[in-house]
Parts: structure tokens; sequence; C-alpha cells
């Protein structure tokens, strides 16, 4: 690898998050390398969504740094974001597809606004884009609420990429969906970041697509990273809580409060 | 009793406050109303919006305001042999006062509730945050388009009901109350002045400001889930109709005179 590399693309530290008075986060830390493809695992509401808009600035920070190509984030006003924004490529956990708009102008939304393109290019492109989702080619010119949930992520998936952004966001894209059209969608991230060699943080509930998709694994509990390291290692973190989820046992110091608490103290 | 006061001290705090992110909200969306990029196509399908397809409210509401105000005026005119002013009094009332009146919380009804619901639907389903992160500021592309048609849509739309209004009182005029229709109509245009028209005309621009500015608000900053943008739809539309109505008195009695 080269040098550029040597600093890693994105970095986070002792990132802080409240909300009303109720620490979401209280010391994020995290970096991902350029090319890296990391997955943020962790029980539900234990703040990951809220780590990946901290990290595109759609919230504020209560504390912390973020440094995106050693730029840092936190208190930069809109406009200083504005370039490092055109950087990122982001699915939301619900979608967030544009009701008004049909799916060829919502995957091609950003050019399109740019002026990069005229409208015939951005519908072939779109075109592509679909078929290469899987999409059959009448569905670019229906509305997202005309589209089955699979279909919605799929056309996401296609938004955060069609400007071949440098970092892929992804919050899990693959809930809610069979099998199969899981394995595509982990397919086409992990085509989207070895082809455009893109960086991407994944957040998944879903081990079986963590196996497939993650270069490093990261665990968020209680608003810290109890545990990051290599995908292949996530067996052997030695962690309860770690092993808990990635068994997904019912018992174990992640359903039991008392245990957490005791592991505390001990540490 | 002390805790009382505090509670009022409490309340005024928070009125003054939201008063305060209200300003700056208005201030944000006007400075991304005059900075490019536009967004024609936006403007455009809000104009339509606004404008076009509340045509038929506004119409009917104030065409039987119109008719409904001639009868009562002729009513009371009649009292003391004056019945020759009703072209007069219709004409004044709906330009200066029903006319942009009854359309702003007519559209304040059927716009401010539509905005509310869409934008606060878009904020609860993260689109939003999407637009955000493709390098759209939701500002410009939603709220600025809603702040400058509104504003320019509803003035049109009341010279629209000024027209009919009257005409209603012309026809209840003429064919109820037996007037002559070519006295009627001189009696129309004899007493009438243009800074009646452009008085009713600056109300209406207000207005539609106030409505576009409350809906976009109150959806941008809806809560989350259903129940958010519920409360957003109406919030947006009880506080665009007071002020509306305050500001009816505000701006007659600043043009009083
Ligand atoms: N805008 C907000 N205002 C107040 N609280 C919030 C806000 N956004 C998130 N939270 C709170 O932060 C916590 C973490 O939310 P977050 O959406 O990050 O969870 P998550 O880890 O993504 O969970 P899931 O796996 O269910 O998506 C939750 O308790 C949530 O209630
Ligand atoms: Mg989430």
């Amino acid at each position: 690898m080269n040098a550029k590399n040597a600093s890693p693309k994105i970095s986070i530290e002792k990132l802080v998050k409240e909300f009303d008075g109720k620490t979401v986060l209280k010391d994020i830390s995290l970096s991902v390398d350029a090319g890296q493809s990391l997955c943020i695992i962790g029980t539900s509401g234990c703040g990951k969504s809220v780590t990946l808009k901290c990290l595109l600035g759609l919230i504020t920070p209560s504390g912390g740094s973020i440094k995106v190509d050693g730029l840092e984030m936190v208190g930069q006003t809109r406009s200083q974001r504005e370039a490092t924004l055109k950087k990122f490529g982001m699915t939301f956990q619900f979608g967030a597809l544009f009701d008004s708009l049909p799916i060829w102008q919502n995957i091609m939304f950003r050019p399109l606004q740019q002026g990069d393109v005229t409208r015939q290019a951005a519908r072939e492109e779109a075109l592509h884009i679909a078929t290469q989702l899987g999409l059959r080619a009448d569905v670019i010119d229906q509305f997202p609420a005309e589209l089955s949930g699979g279909m919605q992520k799929r056309v996401a998936l296609g938004r955060a990429i069609a400007d071949k952004p440098e970092i892929l966001l992804f919050d899990e894209p693959t809930s809610g969906l069979d099998p199969i059209t899981g394995g595509v969608i982990d397919n086409l991230i992990l085509d989207a970041v070895k082809r455009l060699g893109a960086t991407a943080l994944t957040i998944s509930h879903d081990m079986a697509s963590v196996r497939r998709i993650a270069d490093v694994v990261a665990m968020i509990h209680e608003g810290r990273i109890i545990w990051c390291g290599p995908a292949s290692k996530m067996h052997e973190s030695g962690i309860p809580e770690v092993d808990q989820f990635v068994h997904g046992h019912p018992e174990g110091p992640l359903t039991n409060k008392k245990t957490v608490t005791q592991q505390k103290a001990q540490a | 009793m002390l805790n009382f006061i505090a509670n009022i001290g409490k309340a005024s705090l928070n009125f003054l406050a939201s008063i305060g992110r209200l300003t700056l909200f208005a201030a944000a969306a006007i400075r991304w109303t005059i900075f490019p990029p536009y967004y024609g196509k936006q403007l455009l399908r809000q104009m339509l919006d606004i404008g076009f397809y509340s045509l038929p409210v506004v119409g009917l509401t104030t065409l039987f305001s119109g008719m409904v105000l001639a009868l009562q005026s002729y009513t009371g005119f009649a009292r003391f042999s004056a019945e020759d002013t009703v072209a007069t009094v219709v004409v004044l009332s709906v330009t200066r006062e029903l006319g942009p009146v009854l359309a702003g919380l007519m559209v304040a009804g059927r716009i401010g509730a539509s905005m509310a619901a869409e934008i606060g639907t878009m904020r609860v389903t993260d689109q939003i945050d999407a637009l955000d992160t493709l390098s759209t500021r939701p500002m410009q592309y939603l709220v600025a388009p809603r702040l400058l048609a509104g504003t320019l849509c509803l003035p049109i739309l009341v010279l629209i009901g000024d027209i009919i209004g009257v005409l209603g009182g012309y026809l209840v005029g003429v064919y109820q109350l037996g007037f002559n229709p070519g006295v009627y109509l001189s009696r129309t245009m004899e007493f009438l002045e243009i800074s009646d028209v452009t008085l009713g005309l600056i109300k209406a621009a207000v207005f539609g400001f106030l409505i576009a500015l409350m809906g976009c608000y109150h959806g941008y900053n809806s809560g989350r889930g259903a129940e958010g943008v519920g409360h957003a739809t109406t919030n947006a539309v009880v506080s665009s109709s007071i002020l509306i109505l305050i500001s009816n008195y505000l701006v007659t009695a600043l043009f009083f005179g």
C-alpha cells in the first residue's frame, strides 16, 4: 500500500453524544483504513445509527473528534463540510428514498442536482445500476412506495454508490430481507468496496452477513467500543458480551444487567 | 406561590426560545431563497399546488361570502335608507378584508397542513438527512421554494378571490335585491381605490409567507414517529391561522388612515 494509507481514512476519537441528558455514546474510538470494510455490531438501541450520523455531521456530537482523511469534522460549518460530504455514500436504516421522485431520479439524485449529467444520461446510468442490483428495468420509472422493502433497500444502495463515493456507510443493509436477497446485497457491498476501492462502514445484526463482508468488526456496548478486531478473530475475543452476541444466546451478560455490572467491577 | 411564578417564568422563557428558533429558521430560509442554486422545478410544483389547486376552495369561499355580505349589508343599510351603498360596502369589505383573510385561512388549512405533513414525514423517515448527505441543502431544496411560492401565489389567489367575491355580491344585488346592473357596477367602481386592492394583496403576501413558514417549520422540527407528524400538522394549521389574524390587524393598522 502507498504512503497515503499510513494515516487512517476515518478516525473517531472519544466521541460522546448526549440527548437531553441521556448519554447514548460515552466513548467511541474507531479508526478505519482506506479500502477496509468495518462492521459495527451491538444490541438494538446501543447507538450504532447515532455513530454513523455523527460521522456525517447529521447529528452534532457533544464531544470528541472525527477526522476524515486527516481533516477534523467536528465543529465545521455546513459549507466547510461540503467537500467532505461528497466523499460519502450512505444508506439509511429505513431506506429514506425520496417519495416524490421516481426510482431513476432517486438513484441519480446527486449527479442530477450537481448538474454533472444530462437527464437522458442519468436515466441510462440509473438503468445500468438498477440492472446490476438485480432490479427489473421497468422499476426505474416507478415510485418508492410501489416497491417492496427489499427492492427499496437495493435502490437505496444504488443511490449510495451512484456517485462512486470513497466512503460507504450502510445502516443495516440486509435487515428484513430474505437470506438470498441478503446474500445478493452482501455481494454488492463487497463488489462496491473492491471495485470502487471504497472504505466501508456497515452496521449489521446479521452475523452471516458480517462474516462475509467484514475485514474488521467493532462491537458497541453501553456507549463504548468493547471489542474491535479482525473478523476472523470474532470468536476468540474472550469477552462474554461479544461471545453472546456472535452466538445469539438469549442468556448472558447482554441480557443480564447484573452480570454486566459485575464485569465492570472486575475490570 | 413561588412555584407558580417559577412556572410562569419557565413558560415565558420557553415562549421566547421558540420565537428565537422560529426567527433563526425564517432567516436561514430567506437567506437560502436568495442564494443559488435555485430549484425551479420545486418552485413550480409548489406554485401549482398553492396557487392552482387552491382556486376552487378560495373561489367558493369568497363567492358565498360576497353573496352573504350583499344580503346582510342590504338588511342593515335599508334601516336608514342607505341601500345604494351595498355595492361599495361589498367591494371594500372583500378587497380590504374578507378576500385576504378567508383565502388565508382556507389555504392555511389546506397547504399549511400538507406542507407540515410532507416535510414531517421526510424528517421522520430520514429523507431530510438523506438530502443533506447527497449535497443538497434541505433548507434550500424544501423550504425556500415553499416560502417563495406561498408569498407569490397568495396575492394572485386573493386577486381572483376578490373578483369572484364581488361577482357574488353583484349576483345577489342584481338578481335578488333588484339593483340595476349598470348602477351596481358603477357603484362598485366609484369609491374603490387602488390602495384598497393593494392593501389586500400585501396582506395576502404576508399570509402566504406565514402559512408556508409555519408549515415548513413544524414539519422540519417534527417529533419522531407518526405521532410527531400528526402534532406538526396540527401545530402548523393552528399557529398559521392565529398568525394570520394577528398580522391582519398589524398590517391594517400600519396602513390605516
Ligand atoms: N434524535 C434523537 N433524539 C433523542 N434520542 C435519540 C435520537 N436518535 C437516537 N436517539 C436515542 O439514541 C439511542 C441509540 O439510537 P440508535 O438509533 O443509534 O440505535 P441503534 O444502535 O442504531 O439501534 P438499532 O439496532 O435498533 O437500529 C436510542 O436510545 C435512541 O432512543
Ligand atoms: Mg439503527
